[in-house]
């Protein structure tokens, strides 16, 4: 049975290269914060990456700063953003964020609500997935001096649509209020550039370009000071403490150069097997329906709604096919939820229910594609079965 | 086969699992999240529903080498049998949530869901056994007669045995462990699970109260003369001698037993053991995994009205929403609402849930 992987979006296979720097690095002897030779070798790589990362990001060297992951990026804009910013003006406790932000902004905002006295506005989503903009600006007017960040996610990791950072960013400026935005799912895949983009904060990850799993970046704007979460040898910027990962930093900005140098190339092909896979589905299940858009949308999600199913049986029929795709959702001890992002584009639960989410990169084939189509009708005839069988 | 192998994360199931796939089966595990909210129903360490239990079950699928999913029962679970549970008590009946939540849940939902899927049947770990006659198939006790779950299992109708698979049926319990121990799974020494699932604490009675509340009420005798009050006549069950919490003491100085509860005026009836005899035990619907008798057919067998009870020789009548047993000798303390299961030697006939005694 051949194995087919269409979960791009919840980790990327390795790039090769980036492997076999991270292998290599690993063997390298030294802490990049020693003051010897081997500590200064070390160093050297990371800081050659950080100025990789930063060319490619459009933002300068000094302001990368190195996570052990998106999440870990995510929180430390979030909660570190916050406190500095209601120290300096203790009225400033609304947190801004979108409907549909993924769960590492979403947790670490609830936080804040729950046990640091945040207010938490919730910017609402329309159908297509965007966000609405009357809706923030109102906000931004009304609530301008008590605003202590805002944080809107680039691309939406479930449904792949493209938010308008560089316009929320201009409203937001007008009242000085810094814009955080989450674009773990966006960098390597569509432009990206930090200046460009005005912004305050951004977070990024190599696992989903192609690097290894552990490390990621926040992005933040010189010349600024958050408080830090973690304490320690501050490392890095005195804003986050922790030995740094030499092997895994070297290992992100090389794949993030792979993915960078052919992102036009990449995405041209990536975007046209989607349109081959959406095809085939809409053939074989002409009541099928797309979430997401329409609008500008990363070239390698496809989140489909496909009628009288439900996504974990549709997930279990096609992983025994061999075929990987997501339920898109978060799980509290494994149970799958109704996705709040399809939830907050206006789906019911049920329609929600009956979502799947395939996303595709590089290592995808035609051939993948014509495989899934000859088992697309038997999963979706028992899956509908099992629909019946519980309705 | 293709199977569905429905994973507690106890040392029993994964045993199944594991003997169905060696068997030659395509196995794959399912743990069932029977409650929404974790915290809610699973935050103790009891019964088979907690987070622990359902990585427990994980690790189990993954030693044996099966793909392994959670499947979100919590609806079919809360509608099927919690609420049941909360309505059989509120009426003065002492369900039995286990053979609830096979006949609606484990052989109902997940049955119907994995055939539909293109599976053959589900795989549990329950010990009883299914023997193959010209026939069909027919529901037998386990080997291990302390084990011996068939009770449980005789809500199961003939379509639904015929999806049924209990690889553990002619082995014993202690066999189990050390097969489970020579097979790498890490739960061979995990305790059994007992009480409710639902009921974390393993206080029924306080989960009760807080559910359908804790209206003081009378004790009385069978002259209906108030000995004490109580706090939820539900919490009672028929035959129970402690907890009554009665300071007069009975005339004859005998201990005294609920004889029965009415939930109307929330009265709690108690009164001497020989009162609680009974000869005669009718049953409301009917469910037969062995052969249906004639109605009006009088026949020959045995009774068993306990999960873990003896079985006691009756003749059994069956009509068309019902089924009545006779009883050779008289039986103490018996509550409606739990299962009379008939047996002809070790096969299981039939069951039907306790409506009424005398």
């Amino acid at each position: 049975m051949p194995r087919v992987y269409f979960d791009n979006a919840a980790t990327t296979p390795i790039n090769e290269v980036a492997l076999q720097a991270l292998v290599e690095q690993s063997r390298e002897l030294g802490n990049a914060s020693s003051l010897h030779g081997f500590g200064r070798e070390v160093r050297k790589r990371v800081e050659e990456s950080r100025e990789r990362l930063a060319a490619i990001l459009d933002c300068h060297p000094s302001e990368v700063i190195f996570t052990a992951s998106g999440t870990e990026a995510n929180n430390l804009a979030l909660k570190g953003i916050y406190w500095k910013r209601r120290s300096e003006d203790e009225r400033r406790k609304v947190v801004i964020i979108s409907a549909f932000e993924h769960h590492a902004v979403l947790d670490p905002v609830t936080w804040l609500r729950e046990f640091e006295g945040a207010e938490v506005i919730e910017v609402p989503v329309d159908a297509a997935g965007y966000i609405n903009l009357e809706f923030l600006t109102s906000a931004l007017e009304n609530r301008r001096d008590e605003i202590a960040l805002v944080s809107i996610m680039h691309a939406n990791n479930e449904v792949g649509t493209v938010q308008p950072i560089k316009r929320i960013v201009e409203l937001a400026n007008s009242y000085e209020i810094p814009v955080h935005s989450d674009a773990v799912q966006s960098f390597g895949k569509i432009p990206l550039s930090f200046a460009e983009l005005g912004l305050f904060a951004l977070t990024v990850s190599a696992h989903k370009l192609g690097g290894p799993v552990g490390v990621g970046a926040l992005v933040l704007r010189r010349g600024v000071d958050i408080t830090p979460l973690l304490h320690g040898g501050g490392q890095e910027r005195e804003i986050r403490s922790g030995t740094i990962a030499a092997a895994a930093i070297v290992s992100f900005a090389t794949a993030a150069l792979a993915a960078d140098r052919n992102r036009e190339k990449n995405a041209l092909t990536i975007a046209g097997l989607r349109d081959k896979l959406e095809a085939a589905i809409f053939a074989a299940v002409p009541d099928a329906k797309v979430n997401g858009g329409p609008g500008e949308r990363l070239p390698g999600i496809l989140n489909i709604r496909f009628p009288n199913t439900e996504s974990d049986s549709l997930l279990l029929l096609f992983d025994s096919e061999g075929i990987a795709c997501s339920t898109g959702s978060a799980c509290s001890a494994g149970v799958q939820q109704a996705s709040h992002v399809l939830i907050s584009m206006g789906l019911s639960e049920r329609e929600a229910r009956s979502s799947l989410r395939f996303s595709l990169g590089l290592e995808n084939t035609e051939s993948e594609i014509d495989y899934l189509n000859t088992c697309l009708k038997r999963v979706i005839e028992r899956a509908r079965a099992a629909y019946r069988s519980s309705a | 086969m293709k199977l569905i192998a429905a994973m507690s994360g106890g040392v029993d199931s994964a045993v199944a699992a594991a003997r169905a796939r060696e068997a030659g089966h395509d196995v794959i595990g399912v743990h069932l999240a029977l409650a929404k909210n974790p915290k809610k129903y699973r935050s103790g360490a009891r019964g088979c529903c907690t987070i622990e239990d359902s990585h427990d079950a994980r690790r189990a699928a993954d030693v044996i080498g099966i793909p392994f999913y959670i499947w979100d029962m919590s609806d079919e679970f809360h509608e099927n049998v919690v609420e049941n549970f909360l309505t059989e008590y509120s009426a003065g009946r002492t369900p039995n949530p286990c053979l609830r939540c096979n006949e609606k849940i484990k052989f109902a939902a997940v049955l119907e869901r994995a055939t539909a899927m293109g599976f053959d049947g589900v795989v549990t770990g329950h010990y009883a056994q299914i023997k193959e006659s010209g026939d069909g198939r027919t529901l037998h006790r386990a080997k291990d007669q302390t084990k011996d779950q068939s009770y449980v299992l005789a809500v199961l109708n003939r379509e639904q045995l015929q999806g049924a698979h209990f690889p553990l049926g002619d082995t014993v319990k202690d066999e189990v462990r050390v097969e489970a121990k020579a097979r790498g799974l890490s739960v061979a020494l995990k305790p059994d699970s007992h009480d409710i699932c639902f009921v974390p604490s393993g206080d029924n009675a306080g989960w009760l109260r807080e559910r359908l509340g804790s209206e003081v009420g009378p004790i009385v005798d069978t002259e209906g003369n108030q000995l004490g009050e109580h706090r939820g006549a539900y919490t009672y069950t028929v035959g129970q001698r402690r907890g009554l919490g009665l300071t007069v003491p009975a005339p004859s100085g005998e201990a005294r037993y609920v004889l029965r509860i009415e939930p109307k005026s929330n009265t709690v009836v108690v009164g001497e053991r020989e009162a609680l005899a009974i000869t005669r035990i009718e049953g409301e619907r009917p469910i037969w995994c062995g052969a249906a008798p004639k109605l009006g057919e009088q026949k020959r067998g045995l009774v068993q009205v306990r999960a873990h009870g003896q079985a006691h020789p009756c003749n059994y009548l069956a009509s068309a929403n019902g089924l009545t047993a006779e009883l050779d000798q008289p039986l103490i303390g018996l509550a409606t609402g739990q299962a009379m299961v008939i047996y002809e030697g070790d096969q299981v006939i039939g069951s039907a849930t306790i409506a009424a005694t005398a």
